[in-house]
């Protein structure tokens, strides 16, 4: 049965938009408490060495500062991947990168605190620097970190599905093209901070700058030794995150140390200059996509390469180094295909996740060398993806389920919209238009720490007044979760959204939701959402239909009243309807969970890539580029997104038009770039422009027209249908710019970002004669270890490996994991 | 060393004693604990601290307090009146031009001393004086149809009046 609803799909006022325009928003910054201190970190100023002496006496003697503390301090490590639990909360031995922290001083205000942290003195001893992945993989020590699969090698994974070499081989042509994306940062306005507390009873409270909750709440119990249930944490309103609030941090562990010692309330807030060294951005990657083609224009195999500079510490990285190679065969047909990443430590900021995680990279490739294809074959690029576009409702090669998918909706939409046949390859010279496709995870099928606990939890309180409040861990990170959770209540229930209070991402008041990542929110708290409002109702309608006298399958909730059906004057309004469940049933509440359904795939590293459901995403972009100076404006982009059902229009628009612009950011000018200090200073490798003035990034002169097309089909998986929405539209812009940028001047810049210097530099190749392209000239040989050979499911695969020793079955795990986790040292 | 500081807060009138380097965003945020002004690099590159100071935006992250003795100063808190939301924050609330919210002080003020200049400007225009201020949400595209829709109403209104 369909009804019409009433506030989803209807472009509505965010439930929080007076908070945001009025200054209301409490940011972790914003917060103050009586006898509050203030903290600062002292930074490393090597990029590389071991710490041979702290002497902290210096600063100790400063009027009003209340402690000083050193690694010392704190003996556990933690991280966000339990493989990679590599961080502590202030270095120990070493230090690993520039920015890397050594010290805390905790003292009355910021100014006292930063004046005794400079008196602090650390002797280094300075060690090999490792500057690029190139130095990491030619010298194995000294060694970074001492684990990881060897040398400086954090972790090389090979995957093989089906005889790839042979399936390129038989294949028409070849293609064999190598690419790369320079890292860049998330950017987030807000600068990250936290405060932390001993509460009345003598637990601890950490309000924090974060996307993860749950997981900082892990880390803290684990670093601090702490049993978890004596820690509570609340995300305040994230100011922007993009990833890059989503790992437990050293600053919200020393502050947390710092408030249990002197039982007193700390707070810290990062500079802009240490948020770009907190980074755990977007990796920098080099990539080799070998793939067989048909005459037809139909991919054979592809035979892809990865190689990820990490960054100083583990973060993300294993997942990021997976996520390279994982969503290729989502979005096309790819029979046979081997996949081989490589990520490496390096003295720089860690890199982790960031908007599209892991997968902007080599979609960027794939993209770009789709478009090369097309060129050979002299094919139009919207044809040829056509042409091969990922079965609905099928198992990929690498097992992945792909069950609704719009992207052949996605390309005919913008091609129509932008006019693109009358204008790919007929504008003059200096104008172009590209196009590229993509898709994106609806939140990841596996959690971080592997159980069977459900991922996201909520819980629906309803009270005497009409009012309901509901519960649950979700962030809020700007996106606009608060508003989903209580539009999602408010439909079920026939209540309007601003009746509903949402009490979020505290974990002493809210069930377990992981957090504001990998676009997991709107499905899987969404769902979770239904659920518990679907049982509420299902409460209120036994004890209204038995009052009234109406079957309860007549019962209609909609505008604040429950009424029969097929009298609608027959009714009560909301408000008496809770009084009546509550006078039959006692107090009034319901939860609700979701779990995704288990993944396909049973071999190492298939844990990576599972999605209830993928969304899809094609962009044209057009570029005018001035062939004397290179200089890239793009003046519109047309822009579909499958996204299966639009919640709230305003906030979905607000989601592509943001992944349009960050894209066009990642594209063309923003970059996370390293130098070296003079060997006269220290030659320590430091961030070129740590500051938003020199980081370029777009501003609204910048940016294009956008046209938007949402691809409505309802998805069973989704909350009404709905699919992700934050992620994917980031990801064909790249490429589409680059596409873009061949047909206005006929050159290929094989890199990000597609600087006006590169575009300059491909014309002048080809003006002397050379080929008519920027970009990594080669990918280096790597060490790979053996593949894990897992046979496609069209050819016989049960999705094992069939060369990996039999795994014991990690998902049979319950509670304890977690709680193991957390004390694990 | 602290000094004594009289000017004007949001038409109230303020009297505090605050240290002598401490700037406008300083003494805004940790004296008067009016956190609506946001910071983003404190060093006048994001434009999240903007406030009217005698009606003109500033970069209050710049301003020395010091300075503003006797002045008037408007922020984010500042915009209602009578308990009614100022058109450009209903605008921003109900069009999608405030996503984290974080960079939405700063603009709303800023697009406040447009309108109060310019009652009905161009896109053109608008994007030219949002310019300084960084949103990393939108894409700005809402933020510009949120403007244009309270210029419509706040002309609507003067109308309304004549």
């Amino acid at each position: 049965l369909t009804r019409r609803t009433r506030v989803v799909g209807i472009p509505r006022r965010r439930v929080d938009g007076r908070a945001k325009v009025t200054g209301q928003t409490r940011f972790a910054d914003d917060l103050t408490f009586p006898r509050m201190l203030h903290c600062r970190l002292l930074r490393s100023t090597q990029p590389h060495a071991r710490i041979v002496r702290v002497d902290t006496a210096a600063a100790q003697e400063i009027d009003g500062v209340h402690l000083v503390l050193t690694g010392d301090a704190f003996p556990i490590s933690y991280g966000i991947l339990p493989v990679s639990h590599d961080e502590h909360a202030l270095c120990r031995e070493k230090v690993r990168f520039v920015g890397d922290p050594v010290a805390a001083v905790i003292a009355r205000d910021e100014a006292t605190a930063d004046l005794a942290a400079h008196r602090i003195v650390v002797e280094y001893e300075p060690l090999r620097t490792f500057a690029t992945p190139a130095d990491s993989l030619a010298h194995p020590e000294p060694r970074i970190h001492d684990y990881g699969d060897h040398g400086n090698v954090h972790r090389a994974v090979a995957l093989q599905f089906g005889d790839v070499d042979e399936a390129i081989a038989n294949a028409d042509h070849v293609f064999d093209d190598v690419f790369f994306f320079e890292g860049n940062t998330h950017l987030p306005l807000e600068q990250h901070a936290s405060v932390a507390l001993k509460d009345p009873d003598g637990k601890l409270v950490v309000y924090s700058s974060t996307q993860t909750p749950h997981y900082l709440h892990l880390a803290l119990a684990k670093a601090l030794a702490m049993p978890a249930a004596h820690i509570r944490v609340v995300a305040t309103p994230n100011g922007g995150g993009f990833g890059g609030k989503s790992d437990p941090f050293n600053h919200e562990i020393v502050v947390a140390k710092a408030a249990l010692l002197l039982d007193r309330p700390v707070k810290i807030c990062l500079n802009r200059e240490e948020v770009f060294y907190c980074h755990r951005g977007r990796h920098p990657v080099l990539m080799r996509f070998r793939t067989g083609v048909t005459k037809e224009g139909r991919i054979t195999g592809l035979d892809l390469q990865t190689l990820l500079d990490g960054g100083a510490y583990g973060s993300y990285g294993v997942a990021s180094t997976f996520y390279t190679g994982a969503l290729q065969t989502v979005t096309y047909d790819i029979p046979r295909y081997r996949f081989r990443g490589c990520r490496v430590f390096t003295n720089k900021p860690p890199c982790g996740p960031k908007r599209g995680h892991g997968t902007p990279q080599s979609r960027f490739g794939q993209e770009v060398q789709l478009d090369k294809i097309a060129e050979r074959l002299g094919m139009d690029p919207a044809e040829l993806r056509l042409g091969m576009i990922a079965p609905a409702d099928s198992l990929t090669a690498n097992y992945l389920r792909v069950g609704t998918i719009g992207l052949a909706e996605c390309i005919r939409r913008v091609v129509d919209r932008s006019g693109w046949t009358t204008k790919f390859r007929q504008r003059p010279t200096g104008r172009g238009i590209g196009l590229a496709c993509s898709s994106y995870l609806s939140g990841a099928g596996l959690p971080i720490n592997w159980n069977d606990l459900p991922h996201s939890g909520v819980q629906l309180k309803l009270d005497r007044s009409g009012g309901v409040t509901v519960f649950c861990g979700a962030t809020e990170i700007g996106q606009g979760s608060d508003d989903v959770l209580v539009a999602i209540v408010a439909e079920v229930l026939g209540i309007d959204p601003f009746d509903v209070r949402a009490v979020t991402g505290d974990t002493d008041l809210t069930p377990v939701d992981l957090g504001s990542y990998s676009s997991r929110v709107t499905l899987m708290m969404g769902n979770a959402a239904i659920q518990a409002a679907e049982r509420a109702r299902d409460r209120l309608a036994a004890a209204v239909g038995a009052r009234l006298q109406v079957p309860v399958d007549r019962l209609v909730f909609a505008d604040r009243r429950v009424f029969d059906s097929e009298h609608p004057e027959k009714g009560v309004t909301f408000q008496e309807a809770v009084c009546i469940a509550e006078a039959q049933f006692g107090t009034i509440g319901t939860t609700g969970s979701y779990t995704p359904p288990k993944s396909a795939a049973r071999f190492k590293g298939g844990g990576v890539g599972p999605s209830p459901t993928y969304s899809y995403t094609a962009a044209v972009v057009e570029v005018d580029v001035d062939p004397d100076t290179g200089w890239i404006t793009v003046p519109r982009v047309w822009i579909a997104h499958d996204i299966g059902c639009a919640l709230n229009p305003t906030l979905v628009r607000g989601q592509v038009e943001g992944s349009v612009y960050m894209g066009l950011g990642e594209a063309l000018m923003e970059e996370q770039a390293f130098r070296r200090l003079p060997a006269r200073l220290s030659h320590a490798l430091v961030h070129k422009f740590p500051s938003m003035l020199e980081y370029k990034s777009p501003t609204s002169l910048d940016m294009p027209d956008i046209v938007t097309d949402l691809i409505e089909h309802p998805d069973p998986a989704g909350p009404f249908g709905a699919k992700e929405v934050g992620q994917g539209p980031l990801l064909p812009i790249m490429p589409a710019v680059a596409n873009a940028v061949f047909d206005a001047v006929g050159v290929r810049v094989d890199q990000v970002p597609i600087t006006p210097e590169k575009v300059l530099r491909a014309l002048q190749a080809r003006a002397a004669g050379k080929p008519a392209r920027v970009g990594p000239a080669e990918f280096p040989a790597i060490a790979w270890p053996e593949p894990l050979l897992v046979a496609p499911p069209w050819e016989g695969g049960d999705g094992r490996a069939s060369n990996e020793p039999q795994r014991a079955s990690k998902r049979t795990v319950d509670a304890g994991v977690e709680a193991k986790a957390a004390v694990r040292s | 060393v602290k000094i004594r500081l009289a000017c004007s807060v949001n038409d109230e009138a303020v009297d505090v004693l605050v240290e002598d380097y401490k700037t406008v965003l300083e003494v805004l945020r940790e004296d008067l604990h009016l956190t609506g002004t946001k910071h983003g690099c404190e060093l006048g590159e994001c434009g999240a601290c903007a406030v009217l100071i005698d009606g003109s935006p500033v970069l209050s992250c710049l301003a020395l307090a010091a300075e503003s003795e006797g002045r008037s100063i408007t922020t984010v808190e500042g915009l209602a009146e009578d308990g009614r939301l100022h058109p450009l924050q209903e605008c921003f609330a109900d069009l999608g031009a405030a996503q984290c919210g974080y960079c939405t002080p700063g603009i709303l003020i800023t697009a406040k001393a447009l309108l109060d200049s310019e009652p009905r400007p161009s896109r053109e225009r608008i994007s030219e004086a949002l310019s300084g201020n960084l949103c990393r949400c939108t894409g700005y595209l809402q933020i510009f149809e949120a403007v244009e829709a309270a210029a419509a109403q706040l002309a609507d209104a003067r109308e309304a009046r004549r």
